[in-house]
């Protein structure tokens, strides 16, 4: 059973994180913002269903695509934005853009830019909370494409002869960039893989958010009581392109048209909450309309925030002892 | 001859090598339909089919790998990596096995591999995507490797390197994709290894670099033309194996030598070339040479920090200037 303020936090966030994604968008549309920009629109179930869950001191490793995790894991829009317009105000001071946004503060060990690059690092990070006595865990999040590193399979299996309080949740969007799963991966169930590792796998629907939630609630409990990690795959699919500017010519437009009208995780989610009478359509259409209005403004804020200082760029290559 | 973009002309080069030799095949991620996120293979999958343009799953060790036995058990395998940056993912297959093996094997093994892909700045690509790694490999014996800075010299050395019974590492830039230059229409059109160009010829000053740093320097000198400074700039085009002879001359003619690359300055291939000056002609030089390469931090993102970060045309001329003694 979710709480009642947990769903609303669950739908809140999801809403910033499309609105975030939408505004990105828009400015990357303008030519306001540069680089390589990969968008969660879409998938936000599995960040905000897994995140609801976790503590500041709870750890989480992201991705390329990784927006969505920074912000249920309590990253300020603001900031977040002025980092995709390389802003000093930004959360790296405008040196990371939008692949490595990381907020040690809020146990955000950071986005990748290298696939499968956090994986091992999450694992790090629990064996950390493992070693320290502490009942703190982290969170792997990491697609389907990535499931084909090393770092994966070297991970789950360290993980798993450690009993490292990890859970390792692959968002599965049916794309590695242009690349079907199919075509890439040797298993129907990216979760099968977890058997070889010894440890248990579990795929869900990861545009239903009560799915991603209570598969996480189980592994939450299995790396508290020093059980090990479990393995989540959550189904879901990338309606947008691969990066802000992808032709898509790899794949048919009705199955993304499918997905978008029919599938959509804010849209299932809402309409699950109003079944229930937990909240009226007026009340969560407000908080979509909030959400829209903190996307506003965090692309002022960042619009209007100064560049880094040229001079400053030596700094913080080494910790200064 | 046909004016080419750097992409067409690799692309190219891989069609004709393709159909000259059918053990030739390639590679990489996204490279069927997508045809590479550069276009690199656009559209030849429709020609070769998928057997021969072969996509990948995301497993860069396992990719590196299968090139190396591949070209052990007879084929001519290019490996194309989305950013040479992930050559540190599968540097082990690289390093210790593709670099090794015919040496370790006592000269049993022939490893004809190609592994292409873009690096460096230009695109906002931050820190694990932008970097310029050229030198890494050239410090291990057992690999060569080519930094074509134009269209025909991509052509030339990709079909060089192609050919070629060793591994191959062949670093593309990705700012010069769209760059357009005359190619030769050959179809055996090879620029040989280790043969640097001089890219403009002059007397008074060497000026060194490869990949966009040629173009740099050509505008730098551009701009020394104007007061009386007259550059002469040399791209090796190969640093492994690597054509001292030429810049040696080159110095012994003008005494002075600048070297600009955009790979970190700190044991930069640069340096290289310094030390191999002035052991070679320590005499003919009339001032210490200078070596230009990225500050010794990682390459950030916003734009104004990442041309702050590598050597601009301004320092280059600057460069030029101090080592001719002119104000
Ligand atoms: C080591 C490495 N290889 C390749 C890439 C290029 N790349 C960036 S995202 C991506 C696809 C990743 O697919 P997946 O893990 O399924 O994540 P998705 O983009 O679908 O969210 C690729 C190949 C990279 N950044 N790092
Ligand atoms: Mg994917």
């Amino acid at each position: 059973m979710i709480s009642k303020e947990r769903k609303f936090w669950i739908y809140e966030t999801m809403n910033k994180i499309r609105y975030f994604e939408l505004k990105a968008l828009k400015l990357f549309e303008e030519n306001k913002l540069r680089g390589s920009v990969h968008l969660y629109a879409g998938e936000e179930a599995v960040a905000a269903g897994v995140c609801s869950q976790l503590r500041d001191e709870d750890y989480i490793t992201s991705t390329h695509r990784g927006h969505g995790h920074c912000i249920a894991k309590g990253a300020e829009l603001d900031k977040a934005m002025a980092e995709l317009m390389g802003k000093v105000t930004g959360y790296c001071k405008g040196r990371s853009g939008s692949m490595h946004i990381a907020d040690f503060t809020k146990g955000n060990l950071g986005a990748n830019a290298i696939v499968g690059g956090g994986i091992p690092i999450a694992t790090g990070a629990a064996l950390a909370a493992k070693l320290q006595k502490t009942d703190k865990v982290a969170v792997s999040f990491f697609g389907d494409g990535a499931s084909n590193e090393g770092t994966f399979h070297e991970s789950l299996n360290l993980a798993s002869v450690w009993k490292l309080p990890i859970i390792f949740v692959c968002e599965n969007n049916g794309f590695g960039i242009s690349v079907p799963v199919s075509q890439s991966t040797s298993v129907e169930n990216i979760s099968d893989r977890a058997v070889g590792y010894g440890m248990p796998g579990v795929t869900v629907d990861g545009n239903d958010v009560f799915a991603v939630y209570e598969a996480f609630e189980e592994a939450l409990k299995r790396a508290k009581a020093g059980d090990g990690p479990t393995l989540i795959e959550c189904k879901t699919y990338r309606t947008l392109g691969h990066w802000t500017g992808d032709p898509q010519t790899y794949r048919d437009k009705k199955v993304v048209e499918m997905w978008r009208d029919t599938k959509d995780p804010i849209q299932l989610f809402k309409k699950r909450l109003v079944e229930a009478g937990d909240f009226t359509e007026e009340e969560l259409d407000k908080v979509e309309e909030d959400a829209k209005i903190e996307a506003d403004a965090a692309a002022e804020f960042a619009i209007n925030s100064p560049n880094p200082d040229p001079s400053d760029v030596m700094d913080d290559v080494f910790y200064e002892c | 001859m046909s004016k080419k973009t750097y992409a067409t002309a690799i692309r190219d080069v891989i069609a004709e090598e393709m159909r000259r030799d059918e053990n030739v095949f390639v590679m990489g991620e996204d490279i069927e339909i997508l045809g590479g996120i550069f276009g690199c293979t656009r559209d030849l999958y429709k020609e070769f089919g998928v057997d021969r343009i072969r996509n990948t799953p995301i497993s860069e060790a396992a990719m590196i790998g299968a090139g190396v036995g591949s070209a052990c058990a007879g084929m001519r395998p290019i490996v194309e990596l989305m950013y040479m940056d992930f050559t540190l993912v599968a540097a082990d297959q690289i390093i210790n096995q593709a670099a090794k093996t015919r040496y370790i094997f006592g000269g049993k093994a022939k490893i004809p591999l190609v592994i292409r892909g873009q690096q460096g700045i230009g695109r906002g690509n931050a820190a694990t995507h932008s970097q310029s790694l050229e030198t890494i490999f050239m410090h291990f014996p057992g690999i060569k490797v080519a930094c074509p800075s134009n269209a025909a010299d991509a052509a030339g050395l990709l079909r060089t390197a192609i050919r070629d019974d060793n591994p191959v590492m062949f670093f593309e830039h990705k700012a010069l994709y769209a760059s357009k230059f005359e190619v030769p229409d050959d179809p055996d059109f090879c620029v040989p290894f280790g043969k640097a160009d001089i890219k403009r010829a002059g007397k008074d000053v060497t000026i060194v670099g490869s990949l966009l740093y040629v173009s740099r320097a050509l505008e730098a000198a551009a701009e020394l033309e104007k007061i009386g400074i007259d550059a002469e700039v040399i791209d090796p085009r190969t640093l492994v194996p690597f054509d001292t002879q030429t810049i040696i001359e080159s110095v012994k003619k003008t005494g002075k030598l600048v070297v600009v690359h955009e790979a970190h300055k700190v044991a930069g291939w640069g340096a290289e070339v310094v030390s191999q000056v002035v052991e070679g002609a320590f005499k003919y030089l009339d001032a210490a040479p200078i070596h230009l390469g990225a500050k010794a931090c990682p390459l950030p993102f916003n734009i104004e920090l990442e041309n702050a970060v590598v050597p601009s045309v301004e320092q280059i001329v600057e460069a030029a200037k101090k080592v001719c003694n002119k104000k």
